[in-house]
């Protein structure tokens, strides 16, 4: 087990290593921005190229920068969006944001999405596992933005229950931020809880109706006793490593949310970077996006291996 | 034991001459495909899913075509206003009459709407929601003030608008309108008769300093058209309006051009030759959004297509070569594409669009971003399905009998992938178009100059305008949605008709 999980993250390393490396290299392949003559920081951004290794091979240059991060986490300076900042600074002011956003939405939606699929598959082929089961497709089609807009529309600005965009400032854990909040999360937490609800009824519905659920019944469990005791611990071997590579995604959040309630997240600043053309910005965001990605496939994974004890990663057999 | 020794004539043949042939079957073989479309055909919702498909492909195809304008048409007033077609406008049925809610309407502004109904003869007032009346107290006398909420009509309550045209354009118009009988220019009003306001052309009649009308005692308005014919910009021999007396004069000089009064309305059947008529409205940029999401559509649907294509095509080849020759070429070959996934979707879009949208335009560099990682769900499936047949009789026989490498894979083990493959690419086309939408939402890649325009632009220009018109964001998402949701319930449709272990379960 633990030679299989040290050689999937050796495994992940490299991959993030060589897409790093094709993105670094695309990216240094353009034209740097343009630098503004008469600012006090284009001297100081143009010595900073000439110690990057700007004019000297790509791979030289893609040394320097990995030496750069991983001895002084120094990602280069902002040369177009925030003049002269350290691009590292500027994405650690940005993330709160966007963790608190989607960890809300998750905190939301999986408890209500597992209890939807639960009940769903209670009641299979009811009209309410029918109803439950439309609307989870219905939902799943239908990008987020969608209901975003339909959140924006008659939540904030019908019933003005909630204020249009997100508030400014820093105050992450204050009630007013919270409820600013509100309008992104529940947007970000329909495609979450009708993903629960259908991996949920899918897994559960296929348990139910295996033999050892009769045999509970036969030794003289509730159905209470039997499903919860029983059905419910098989169906967490499915969706235990979902919701962890959930937590994993909550990092990169969705781009369309954070432009639609204006939060000043990751996303936003991914966008904003491509506008502007700050490449320094881009490839940090680029990086951090390939980084989650792989991170929450990974932990999945192998989280399958901790949760069922039938399953044994790395096997040969 | 009377069946032994039995004489040998007695024996005769059944069969001498008569050759042994199996019997035909009786019933009609029906084929996979058949078989598979009997039982889609069973699944309701699938049905009628595709039915909505179908519909909403006429529409995409049909809309651009029938609606009297094209993606370049954008109107510099009628701008984010309500869907309007007059014939059903006239009918009061409260539909397609461009109405919007003015809240917190006080006199003065229900004689604005009042002096346009008058003098274009086109009503913008459609019914008064509410009103509220508040006793005040003016000059030590207690009066009663009332404030309406209206519908207006966004077409009429345009009204009049100042043009600048050149002496030809001018004459034109009168030509025209000595033709069609339509009122397009109206008599000049001179700012000094209604105390120097420029800024609004839609007041004709007796105001005070305020803009406020100052009806005669009767309550109707009076007319203050300007009569210094020494100011006519250019001579007006067309139609005059009702109590007009000749005096009126309809231009006024302006730097070798003629300022009028126009109808935007009337101007407007001038320019396009037929009135507005915005089944679904117009957008911020001022174009027919009818129009706007068939080309929009169109472009999503014929790119989500050749995208599924693309993919399909090169991940059924590199899935077949993994699948079936396994072992060291199948482990490099899914790393290379372990790499290539790991790269977040929106990455490689920019990426692309950094490179390549110069030097070979925006929506190839587009469908390169699609294609270097959309072929890897493709190879992986097929990769599966070889894995799983390869092993099986029937290819140990073909390759007993000298079947070459090629033929195995493409001739006996493909086809028998074919319904999953099929089933993944209805499933794929429905996530091209909403990815597409998204990212043109977001501005990252822009097809205006390529498409014309598409939904997510669409959207993104409705969102400006969101509170105000909600039918331009509202459109756009519906039709998406739709679309996607039939996309949905299509392929599962299908998944669930071409998998043979479902069959005879709903019999």
């Amino acid at each position: 087990m633990g030679k299989y999980v040290a050689q999937r993250i050796a495994l992940m390393l490299f991959t993030l290593l060589i897409i790093t490396l094709i993105c670094f290299v695309l990216v240094r392949m353009l034209p740097p921005a343009e630098l503004p003559l008469n600012d006090p920081h284009t001297a100081v951004i143009e010595a900073r190229r000439e110690a990057q290794g700007y004019n000297k091979p790509y791979l030289v240059q893609f040394g320097i920068f990995l030496r750069n991060i991983f001895t002084k986490f120094d990602w280069g300076l902002s040369d177009k969006l925030y003049f002269g900042q350290n691009v590292a600074d500027i994405f650690l002011q940005k993330l709160p944001a966007t963790v608190f956003t989607n960890l809300y939405s998750i905190i939301l939606s999986i408890p209500i999405g597992i209890g939807l699929g639960i009940w769903a598959a209670l009641k299979k082929n009811t009209w309410v596992d029918y109803f439950i089961s439309t609307v989870t497709m219905v939902v799943i089609s239908v990008p987020s933005f969608v209901f975003a807009f339909i959140i924006q529309y008659v939540l904030s600005y019908k019933l003005g229950w909630f204020p249009f965009l997100m508030k400014a400032g820093t105050d992450w854990l204050s009630w007013d931020m919270f409820v600013s909040m509100l309008p992104a999360v529940m947007s970000l937490s329909f495609g979450v809880i009708a993903g629960f609800t259908r991996t949920t009824r899918a897994e559960l519905t296929e348990v139910l109706t295996s033999e050892f659920m009769l045999l509970a019944r036969t030794k003289g469990l509730t159905k209470a006793q039997a499903t919860i005791r029983h059905a419910l611990k098989n169906c967490a071997v499915v969706i235990v490593p979902a919701i962890f590579g959930e937590f994993i995604g909550i990092m990169s959040g969705s781009l369309v949310i954070e432009k639609i309630f204006a939060i000043p997240g990751v996303g936003n600043l991914y966008l904003n970077a491509i506008n502007a053309r700050d490449y320094n910005i881009f490839m940090l965001d680029s990086c951090f996006y390939t980084a989650v990605g792989l991170a929450a496939g990974i932990v999945v994974d192998i989280s399958y291996g901790f949760i069922d004890p039938r399953i044994r990663m790395g096997s040969k057999k | 034991m009377e069946y032994e020794h039995i004489p040998a004539e007695k024996f005769t043949f059944t069969q001498m001459d008569a050759s042994l042939h199996d019997t035909k079957l009786e019933t009609k073989s029906r084929s996979y495909l058949a078989d598979a479309f009997l039982r889609f055909r069973k699944n309701k919702s699938s049905v009628v899913a595709a039915i909505i498909i179908a519909f909403l492909l006429v529409f995409a195809i049909v809309s651009p075509i029938i609606s009297p304008y094209t993606i370049n048409q954008k109107d510099k007033f009628y701008q984010s206003y309500a869907p309007f077609v007059r014939q059903i406008a006239d009918m009061k049925l409260g539909i397609f009459d461009g109405a919007t809610t003015r809240p917190s309407q006080n006199e003065k502004s229900m004689l604005y709407w009042r002096g346009i109904a008058e003098e274009t003869g086109m009503d913008p007032l459609i019914n008064i929601l509410e009103t509220t009346s508040t006793t005040v107290v003016y000059r030590g006398k207690e009066r009663e003030e009332y404030t309406y909420t209206i519908e207006t009509n966004q077409y009429y309550e345009k009204g009049v608008i100042y043009l600048v045209l050149s002496y030809d354009e001018f004459e034109r118009i009168q030509a025209w309108q000595d033709e069609t009988g339509i009122q397009v220019i109206y008599p000049y009003v001179d700012p000094a008769d209604i105390h120097g306001i420029t800024d609004h052309p839609n007041i004709w009649y007796k105001v005070d300093s305020s803009g406020a009308a100052q009806p005669d005692k009767d309550g109707n308005l009076v007319p203050v058209y300007s009569t210094r014919t020494q100011n006519t910009g250019a001579e007006y021999h067309s139609l005059r309006i009702a109590g007009d007396d000749g005096s009126y004069v309809y231009s006024t000089a302006k730097s070798g051009a003629v300022q009028c009064r126009v109808c935007y309305y009337n101007y407007y059947q001038y320019l396009y030759g037929h009135e507005p008529m915005y089944l679904m409205g117009t957008n911020s940029m001022g174009q027919d959004l009818f129009m706007a999401i068939g080309v929009g559509a169109r472009f999503s649907i014929v790119f989500a297509i050749c995208v599924s294509a693309i993919n399909l095509f090169l991940g059924a080849i590199y899935g077949a070569v993994e699948g079936y020759y396994g072992g060291a070429i199948d482990m490099t070959m899914e790393r290379i594409s372990d790499i290539l996934s790991g790269i977040p979707f929106v990455v490689a879009t920019t990426l692309f669009q950094l490179h390549l949208a110069q030097k070979v335009g925006v929506v190839p560099s587009f469908l390169f971003a699609y294609v270097v990682t959309g072929w890897i769900g493709m190879a992986s499936l097929t990769r599966k399905q070889f894995y799983r047949f390869k092993g099986q009789e029937f290819i140990l026989a073909a390759r007993t009998l000298g079947a070459s490498d090629g033929r195995l894979m493409f001739k006996h083990i493909f086809p028998n992938s074919i319904g999953t493959i099929i089933t993944s690419v209805a499933l794929v086309i429905p996530g091209v178009i909403s990815s597409e939408t998204q990212l043109t939402y977001l501005g990252i890649i822009n097809l205006s100059d390529f498409a014309g325009t598409s939904i997510g632009t669409l959207m993104s220009q409705g969102q400006v305008a969101m509170t105000s018109a909600p039918h331009a964001i509202f459109f756009p998402s519906l039709f998406v949605s739709l679309l996607l949701i039939s996309f949905n319930l299509f392929g599962n449709g299908l998944r669930d008709a071409f998998n043979p272990t479902t069959r005879g379960e709903d019999d």
